[in-house]
C-alpha cells in the first residue's frame, strides 16, 4: 500500500468503523458538507448520510452535550473540535457531566472528542493550544496523543470501540507532514501502552505527538555524541503506562521529558512524581523537563520558535542530564 | 397578541387519570415532607431542595410522556421522578447517602438516572447542561427509529445560562422530539425573576428559536398534563422542539437552611392560598371524582408505602469505604454490554450497496417555522446529499441554501428510501 498521511489514517479510522458499525456517528462544526476544517472526515458524508454525519451550529457544548446524550441510546459518537482549543468552551459539558457519569450514576459515555491540537504551524494564541493536561486532572477520560499515521489510525480506532469518554489530540503539524505505509487490514493499537521508539541505555527520553519526532531527531544527534538516549513515545497520557516507562528509567537511570504543552504542571511533572514515589533508587540525576515556556502561544514566528521545544533544545538537554 | 399560546381548554379525562394526578402531587408532598422530618433529625448527609407548591408541574407534564420516553429532570422534579416509577426508597437513600441508593452513595439528591429500563438521565447541579443532553437523546431516538419523546426541566434561573440557548438552537435546527418545561418559580434563590430576565413570558424566547412555545398556569395541574400532552404528541410527530412556561411560586428556599426572608409577604400570601394540591382537591370534590373516603384511602395508601420505604432507608448501611477508588471508569462489555435498541432496518444505514443512494429521509427535517409566513429553508436539510462521491465536485454551493429567504416551495430531497424507513415504524 501506499504510505499515507497522519490525516488520511484519521480519516480512514473514522470510515472504517463508520462503515463497520452503524451505531459510530460523527458530529461537529463543517465535519459534513465541507469535510471538516482540515478535511479529516472528506466522503463520510456522501458515504453515511446526513443522519450520521451531522453538522452543528458553532455551540460545542451543544455538540458535547448531544454526544453524550446520544450514547446514552447506544450510539457511538465521534466529536469534532475544529481546533481543539474550543474545547473550553464545553469544559463544563466534559468534566462535570461526562467524566462523572459512570462513577455517580453508572452511566458510561463512549464519545471520542478529537481535534486538531498543537503549536508550530503559526496558528497563534487561540489555534495552538495542548490542553490535555486539563482533562489528565479530570478522573473520567482516557486520553490520546499519537505520533505516527500508524498509530493514529489504530489508537482512533480503540478510541471508538472503549465504553468510555476519550479525548483525542491530533497534533495539526503532523496531518500532512508526516507520511507511513500502514496494513491495509483492520488493526487497532491498544489504549495505554507505550513504544520505545529507539532503543538507548544512556538515558530515556519521554514524549509525544510531535515532540517524539523533535526527540527522535535529537536522538540522532546524540548518538553522533556517542549518547545512546532512548526514546519512548507515551501514545497514551490516560492511562499512562507506568510498566514501560519505570522498565526504560531503571535500566537507563536518566530521564528526560519533552513535551509542547507549556512547563508548569505538564506530564513531566506528573511522570517526575512517579519516578520519585516508584524508581527513587534507580535515578542517577535529575529529571530534566523541555517544554514550552509558561505563556501563551505568541503568533510572530520568532516568539513561537522561542516558546517551543526543538531539537537543538532536547539535544542540550540530553547530553547535559547524560554527562550528569 | 401573545408569542406562546395558551393551553387548549382542557379536554376530559378518565376518572383514573384524575385521580393519577392526584396521588402522585400527593405522593410528592409527602415524600418530601417525610424528607424535611428526616432532615430535622439529622439523618440527611446534604442539602434538601423542595418543591413545595410546585407539585403540579412535575406531576402533570412527566404524566404525559410514555414508558419508552426518556426524561432529565432537575432537583425539584421529585414528583416527575415518581410518576415515571422511581420507589420512593431511591430517593429516601440517595439523599441519606446510603449503599443501596441508585449512586450507591456516590451522589445525592436526586441525582441519580436509569438508563435501561426507566430512561431517567441524571441531572446535575450546572444548570441548562440537560438541555443538550436530550437533545442528543431525542436526535438517537430519532436514529433508532423509536418514536421517543425526550423532556427536560429548567429553572426560571437557568433559562439565562449560555447552554439553554446552545441546546434549544441545535435542538430546533435537528427538529428533535424534545418538551422543555420551563418552570418558573420567580426566584432564583434569593434573585427574583424580574431582575434576571426583562420579559414577561420567559416562554416567548422560543420565537427567537422558530419554535412553539405555551404558557401555563403551572398550579394547575390538569393545564400543565394537557399542556404537556398536547406539547409531546407535537414532538413526537415530528414538530420539533417546544417550551413551555409553567408560572409557579417557590414556596421554600432555595434549600432547608434557606428561611427566604427575600419573598415579600403578599406574594408568599397570594400562592398560598393557590396551592396545587387545594385547589385540584376542590376540583376533583366538585366533579365528584373524590370523597372523603377515597381521599382518606389513598392518604393511607401513601403513608403505608411511605412507613416501609423509609424503613428500608434508615436500616440501610452506608456504603463501604473501599468503593470510593471503583467504578471511574468502565471496564469494557462485562461492565456495561452497549447495545443500542433498533427499531428500523439497520441495512439503511451501513454503508450503501452498488446502485443505493444514501438520502436523508426524514421529513421536514431542518425546516424550522419561519418568523414570517411559511416555512423557511434554513438549514442543511434543503441541500441534497451527493449521489456518490465521485460527484463531490459537483455538490451545490452549501452556503446558497444556507441564507433564510423565504421561500414558497421549500427545495426538499427526495425521500427515496422512505418505505424501508416505514417498515421499522410503529
Amino acid at each position: 500500500m501506499a504510505p499515507i498521511t497522519f490525516l488520511e489514517a484519521i480519516r480512514q479510522a473514522m470510515f472504517e468503523e463508520m462503515a463497520a458499525d452503524p451505531t459510530v456517528v460523527l458530529i461537529g462544526e463543517d465535519v459534513g458538507v465541507y469535510g471538516g476544517a482540515f478535511k479529516t472526515s472528506e466522503g463520510l458524508l456522501e458515504k453515511f448520510g446526513w443522519e450520521r454525519v451531522i453538522d452543528t451550529p458553532i455551540s460545542e457544548s451543544a455538540i458535547i452535550g448531544a454526544a453524550c446524550g446520544m450514547s446514552y441510546l447506544g450510539l457511538r459518537p465521534i466529536a469534532e473540535m475544529q481546533f481543539i482549543d474550543f474545547i473550553a468552551c464545553c469544559f463544563n459539558q466534559l468534566t462535570n457531566f461526562v467524566a462523572k457519569g459512570h462513577y455517580l450514576w453508572n452511566a458510561p459515555a463512549p464519545i471520542v472528542v478529537r481535534g486538531p491540537s498543537g503549536g508550530g504551524v503559526h496558528g497563534g494564541p487561540f489555534h495552538s493550544l495542548n490542553p490535555e493536561m486539563y482533562f489528565l486532572h479530570t478522573p473520567g477520560f482516557k486520553i490520546v496523543y499519537p505520533s505516527t499515521p500508524y498509530d493514529a489510525k489504530g489508537l482512533l480506532k480503540s478510541s471508538i470501540r472503549d465504553n468510555n469518554p476519550v479525548l483525542f489530540f491530533e497534533h495539526k503539524f503532523l496531518y500532512r507532514r508526516i507520511k507511513e505505509e500502514i496494513p491495509a487490514d483492520d488493526y487497532t493499537v491498544p489504549l495505554g501502552k507505550a513504544i520505545v521508539r529507539r532503543e538507548g541505555r544512556h538515558l530515556s527520553i519521554l514524549s509525544y505527538a510531535a515532540m517524539m519526532h523533535t526527540s527522535l531527531e535529537a536522538a540522532e544527534a546524540l548518538a553522533k555524541e556517542g549518547i545512546e538516549a532512548e526514546v519512548i513515545d507515551l501514545r497514551t497520557l490516560m492511562p499512562l503506562d507506568e510498566e514501560t516507562i519505570l522498565a526504560s528509567v531503571k535500566k537507563t537511570n536518566k530521564c528526560l521529558v519533552v513535551h509542547e504543552d507549556t512547563k508548569t504542571g505538564g506530564i513531566a511533572a506528573e511522570i517526575s512524581a512517579i519516578l520519585f514515589e516508584k524508581a527513587f533508587h534507580d535515578l542517577d540525576g535529575p529529571l530534566v523537563r523541555v517544554a514550552s515556556l509558561d505563556t501563551p502561544v505568541p503568533y510572530a514566528p520568532t516568539l513561537e520558535e522561542a516558546f517551543l521545544p526543538n531539537a537543538q533544545k532536547v539535544f542540550t538537554a540530553a547530553r547535559d542530564l547524560a554527562r550528569f | 397578541m401573545p408569542v406562546s399560546e395558551s393551553p387548549k381548554k382542557p379536554q376530559k379525562l378518565s376518572r383514573q387519570q384524575y385521580l393519577d394526578l392526584y396521588y402522585y402531587m400527593r405522593l410528592n408532598r409527602e415524600v418530601e415532607e417525610t424528607m424535611t422530618r428526616l432532615f430535622r433529625q439529622n439523618k440527611i448527609v446534604g442539602g434538601l431542595y423542595a418543591s413545595l407548591g410546585q407539585e403540579a408541574v412535575s406531576v402533570g407534564s412527566a404524566y404525559a410522556l410514555e414508558k419508552r420516553d426518556w426524561m432529565a429532570p432537575m432537583i425539584r422534579n421529585i414528583g416527575a421522578l415518581l410518576v415515571k416509577g422511581v420507589p420512593p426508597r431511591d430517593i429516601f437513600t440517595q439523599h441519606m447517602a446510603k449503599y443501596t441508593s441508585p449512586t450507591k452513595g456516590k451522589d445525592g439528591t436526586s441525582h441519580f438516572g436509569d438508563l435501561g429500563n426507566l430512561h431517567i438521565v441524571s441531572p446535575i447541579s450546572m444548570l441548562g447542561d440537560l438541555i443538550p443532553v436530550m437533545t442528543g437523546v431525542a436526535m438517537a431516538g430519532r436514529y433508532l427509529g423509536q418514536k421517543i419523546v425526550a423532556m427536560t426541566w429548567i429553572g426560571d434561573g437557568g433559562s439565562s445560562t449560555g447552554v439553554f440557548h446552545e441546546g434549544l438552537n441545535l435542538a430546533a435546527s435537528q427538529k428533535a422530539a424534545l418538551v422543555v418545561i420551563l418552570e418558573n418559580n420567580l426566584w432564583a434563590y434569593s434573585t427574583p425573576v424580574r431582575r434576571q430576565v426583562p420579559i414577561e413570558n420567559l416562554a416567548d424566547r422560543a420565537k427567537a428559536y422558530g419554535i412553539s412555545s405555551y404558557v401555563v398556569d403551572g398550579n394547575d395541574v390538569v393545564a400543565v398534563y394537557t399542556t404537556a400532552q398536547e406539547a409531546v404528541e407535537r414532538a413526537r410527530a415530528g414538530g420539533g422542539p417546544i417550551l413551555i412556561e409553567a408560572k409557579t411560586f417557590r414556596r421554600r428556599g432555595h434549600a432547608q437552611h434557606d428561611p427566604a426572608e427575600y419573598v415579600p409577604k403578599e406574594q408568599r400570601a397570594y400562592w398560598e392560598k393557590r396551592d396545587p394540591i387545594t385547589l385540584y382537591e376542590e376540583f376533583l370534590t366538585k366533579e365528584k371524582l373524590l370523597d372523603a373516603k377515597g381521599n382518606k384511602e389513598i392518604e393511607s395508601k401513601i403513608r403505608t408505602l411511605l412507613e416501609k420505604e423509609r424503613e428500608f432507608a434508615e436500616n440501610s448501611p452506608m456504603p463501604p469505604p473501599e468503593t470510593a477508588a471503583q467504578g471511574v471508569y468502565c471496564t469494557g462489555p462485562e461492565c456495561h454490554d452497549l447495545q443500542p435498541k433498533w427499531e428500523r432496518q439497520i441495512d439503511e444505514l451501513l454503508p450503501p450497496k452498488s446502485g443505493v443512494e444514501p438520502v436523508w429521509t426524514i421529513e421536514g427535517f431542518g425546516r424550522g417555522a419561519s418568523s414570517s409566513e411559511g416555512n423557511a429553508p434554513i438549514h442543511f436539510g434543503d441541500v441534497p446529499a451527493a449521489a456518490n462521491p465521485q460527484k463531490r465536485a459537483t455538490l451545490p454551493d452549501p452556503s446558497s441554501n444556507l441564507v433564510a429567504k423565504p421561500s414558497k416551495k421549500p427545495v426538499t430531497t427526495k425521500p427515496a428510501s422512505r418505505k424501508s424507513a416505514k417498515k421499522g415504524a410503529r
